[in-house]
């Protein structure tokens, strides 16, 4: 009690510089930039030289560069500004109203970089691997549209400009899934993708409005506020944060609302990379980290989202194994990954979740991008097509192998940094003495998941990359290396999954937790080496296995020996299956008829009955009522004014001397009058 | 002197201006008639001035003035007549009835 007194005593005391460098102050220039480019891309696109990529290069490089000042300039270190700046959008009342707004704090300054960086690698990349499309230019103005919404996300000071961004995302989503929608399983693709993110979606709203109604802002940094200062009642706070997880768990992938990522493979391959890996999947875990104080002040709502982490991670990783569309097992991945800094998060460990953000979004997007240039070259995304690649195309080889090791965790890579992070906070709040809430048991749950997951994330990328690139080649035609438009962001992003984990070193003081502060709490994680070496060993294990079973290629998929259970698999635990019929049948053929029915009968009867019933009362009114009642009144103040004025018009007869007659006899009535009576 | 006998005096010529008015039907004799009565209420005026010892002679300046205009309405009054009689050749008002329904 006296420590916890303590630590509010120095959180208040805490000087926090609010003003920042020259591209702190203009941070809003980011989500401005590629949203303008998104229009004049439609304006003039078509009529530019190379199709209005130029604009969206420019805008998004432009935002890159500003991002990167603000990164480097200001958080780099530890110790950043908190830069909030607002204007008026929609004042409605003295204290209540619509702000557009930003706050900069280490979190967004960190976003801006991974959202600019991968949206600028993938724009690239697109110059090639769209080449020829028919709707290039719509597709170009597309991304940009998307990278402005999720910037506009990211910068946002309050849940309403926070939850615009997040449709505006979905919409980009849906749009780019179904760019080739001529071919029906696409657009079917981004209509499930955005019905299933809807769902999430509902809750969301309702979960911004209890908050709302509980701290009468929608402002961020207020919401906060009150809830540090033990404003808001604990059964709010846990609904509040349970009903924006939902949201969370829509966009982000997660059990049991993760059966859309997959099928989103349909979207052009740079899209699944920047959209479906990097970005927008991440605005589930951002979302979280963004209110991190509203979760941490309710226990059992942190225990879920640490639990469905758990749950997700393993079932993903699990399915992954299974896939033979090479797209798939990183979409797949991705979901696992996800779950990892949902389940971080769910342990209290906010830095770490936003650390391995980072990390997987450089060697997702690197591994999407080659995928995307083994499809570009062999023409399939089916990895029984592919086989023999090492050779053929070194490039994408190397890349694709430096992708996956940091995505399985061999250091020094990126990915053991963070992963191994998350391992260690989880295994920290798993055995420690504090345990205010129960969280430890689920802590640990966390961290035997995490581990299990490692090995079999591992597993299914050491699979991937010998199906691949060993053996020989079983697909049709001739394939060749990519061009450098498509090698070069490879090289890139290979580099930046290289060296984008020292950022949050074990030890560092003033390492990525320090930059990014998420939860108050800047703890500098430790290395345990036992931890590391556990893990370590799961991941080179997992690696091993997959050599062994997949080295020369067999002519049969070995997992189908596991029976049952890879049928399971196969039928992705019959989620998809369950969703059919308990849900999208039921709504189609019994409520739709339902309505159907009650439609044609029971709503057209109304509406047809009404119809007959205004019309007959119309004709009465008209024959009855306007004919003869208002007509008839018209006329006879006509004809009455007429007759009497015919009567009237002999007073004025043009003989002056009557009217003076007229005149002297009211003068004399009047006089006798007053004389009698007055 | 009776104010009762002057104030008679002004009904009477009054009443004949009415009478002269109403029953006349040359137009200058209706002219005149109207002066008679116009000098009914000059008689009135002055007698009411006279009576309650008018020191400022409000009553007989006012008097002046309705000779003033009586002066000037019988002017415009006889230019109008003369207009119609060159017109219509008849000064008779059962006759000039111009300005009916």
């Amino acid at each position: 009690m006296v420590a916890a007194l303590a630590a509010v005593q120095e959180h208040a005391e805490e000087v926090v510089a609010t003003t920042g460098n020259w591209a702190t102050e203009h941070a809003w220039l980011i989500p401005v930039l590629p949203l303008a480019a998104f229009f004049l891309i439609l304006a003039f696109g078509k009529r530019l030289p190379r199709k209005g990529t130029e604009i969206g290069l420019a805008a998004v490089g432009a935002s890159f560069v500003l991002s990167l000042f603000i990164l480097i300039g200001d958080y780099v270190g530890g110790g950043g500004p908190v830069v909030e700046r607002k204007v008026d959008w929609l004042p409605f009342g003295a204290d209540l109203g619509l702000n557009l707004g930003m706050k900069i704090d280490g979190l967004v300054a960190v976003m801006f970089v991974v959202v600019t960086l991968v949206s600028l690698m993938v724009q690239i990349y697109s110059t090639a691997y769209m080449h020829g499309d028919k709707r290039y230019t719509w597709y170009y103005a597309a991304l940009n549209l998307f990278t402005g919404s999720m910037l506009t996300l990211v910068i946002a000071d309050n849940l309403i400009q926070l939850l615009i961004g997040w449709e505006l995302v979905g919409i980009c989503s849906y749009l780019l899934i179904g760019h080739w929608w001529e071919e029906h399983e696409n657009s079917s693709a981004a209509i499930k993708a955005f019905v299933t993110t809807k769902t999430g979606d509902i809750p969301f709203l309702i979960g911004i409005f209890v908050i709302f109604a509980a701290a009468r802002t929608f402002d961020i940094t207020e919401i906060i506020h009150k809830v540090e200062a033990g404003d808001i009642s604990h059964l709010t706070l846990t609904a509040g944060a349970i009903l924006l997880f939902g949201g969370a768990i829509g966009k982000s992938a997660q059990f049991p609302l993760h059966v859309w990522l997959p099928d989103a493979m349909a979207g052009p391959t740079p899209v699944s990379a920047l959209i479906h890996a990097a970005t927008m999947v991440t605005a589930g875990v951002f979302l979280v980290a963004r209110l991190f104080p509203v979760f941490e002040a309710s226990p059992e709502a942190l225990n879920e989202v640490a639990l469905i982490g758990a749950f997700t991670m393993l079932i993903a990783a699990l399915l992954a194994m299974v896939q033979d569309d090479i797209k798939r097992v990183l979409a797949y991945s991705t979901i696992s990954q996800l779950a990892y800094m949902m389940a971080a998060l769910g342990v209290g460990a906010g830095n770490a979740a936003i650390f391995h953000l980072f990390t997987h979004a450089f060697f997702k997007a690197l591994l999407f991008l080659g995928a995307g240039s083994l499809i570009h070259a062999v023409h399939s995304n089916n990895m029984s097509d592919m086989g023999g690649l090492k050779r053929i195309m070194p490039t994408t080889y190397k890349t694709f192998m430096i992708g996956s090791l940091a995505l399985a965790g061999i250091p020094p890579l990126a990915g053991f940094w963070s992963k191994d992070e998350i391992l260690t906070e989880a295994y920290r709040f798993g055995t420690g003495t504090i345990d205010p809430h129960g969280t430890q048991i689920v802590a640990l749950i966390v961290y035997i998941a995490g581990v299990l997951t490692a090995f079999l994330t591992a597993f299914y990328m050491s699979r991937a990359v010998h199906l691949t690139f060993e053996g020989k080649y079983r697909g049709q035609g001739h394939p060749h290396e990519s061009p450098p438009a498509m090698t070069v962001p490879l090289v890139i992003l290979a580099a930046l999954s290289v060296v984008a984990g020292f950022a949050g070193i074990p030890g560092w003081q003033s390492g990525f937790g320090a930059w990014v502060g998420v939860g108050g709490e800047t703890h500098v994680p430790s290395a345990n080496l036992i931890l590391i070496l556990v893990s370590v060993a799961v991941a080179a294990g997992g690696i091993a296995l997959g050599r062994r079973m997949y080295m020369p290629a067999p002519a049969r998929e070995p997992l189908e020996r596991m029976g049952f259970f890879y049928k399971l698999l196969q039928r992705k635990y019959y989620l998809d299956d369950f969703y059919w019929v308990a849900i999208v049948r039921p709504i189609r053929d019994v409520a739709s008829r339902a309505m159907y029915w009650i439609n044609q009968n029971v709503l057209d009867g109304l509406v047809n009955g009404s119809a007959a019933a205004a019309r007959a009362s119309a004709q009465g009114i008209y024959k009855y009522v306007d004919q003869k009642v208002i007509d008839g009144a018209v006329n006879g103040a006509g004809i009455s004014t007429k007759r009497t004025g015919g009567l009237l018009k002999y007073l004025q007869g043009g003989d002056v001397q009557r009217y003076a007659a007229y005149l002297f006899a009211g003068v004399a009535i009047f006089a006798f009058l007053f004389t009698r009576f007055g | 002197m009776n104010l009762a006998w002057v104030l008679t005096l002004g009904a009477l010529l009054f009443s004949i201006g009415i009478y002269g008015v109403i029953a006349r039907r040359n137009a200058v004799l209706v002219l005149m008639s109207i002066e008679l009565m116009l000098n009914a209420v000059n008689i009135n005026l002055i007698a009411f001035g006279a009576y309650f010892g008018d020191q400022a002679a409000v009553g007989q300046i006012f008097a002046l003035f309705v000779i003033a205009v009586a002066a000037a309405e019988v002017g415009i009054g006889l230019a109008i007549v003369l207009m119609i009689f060159r017109n219509r050749e008849t000064v008779n008002l059962d006759e000039v009835d111009l300005l009916k329904w």
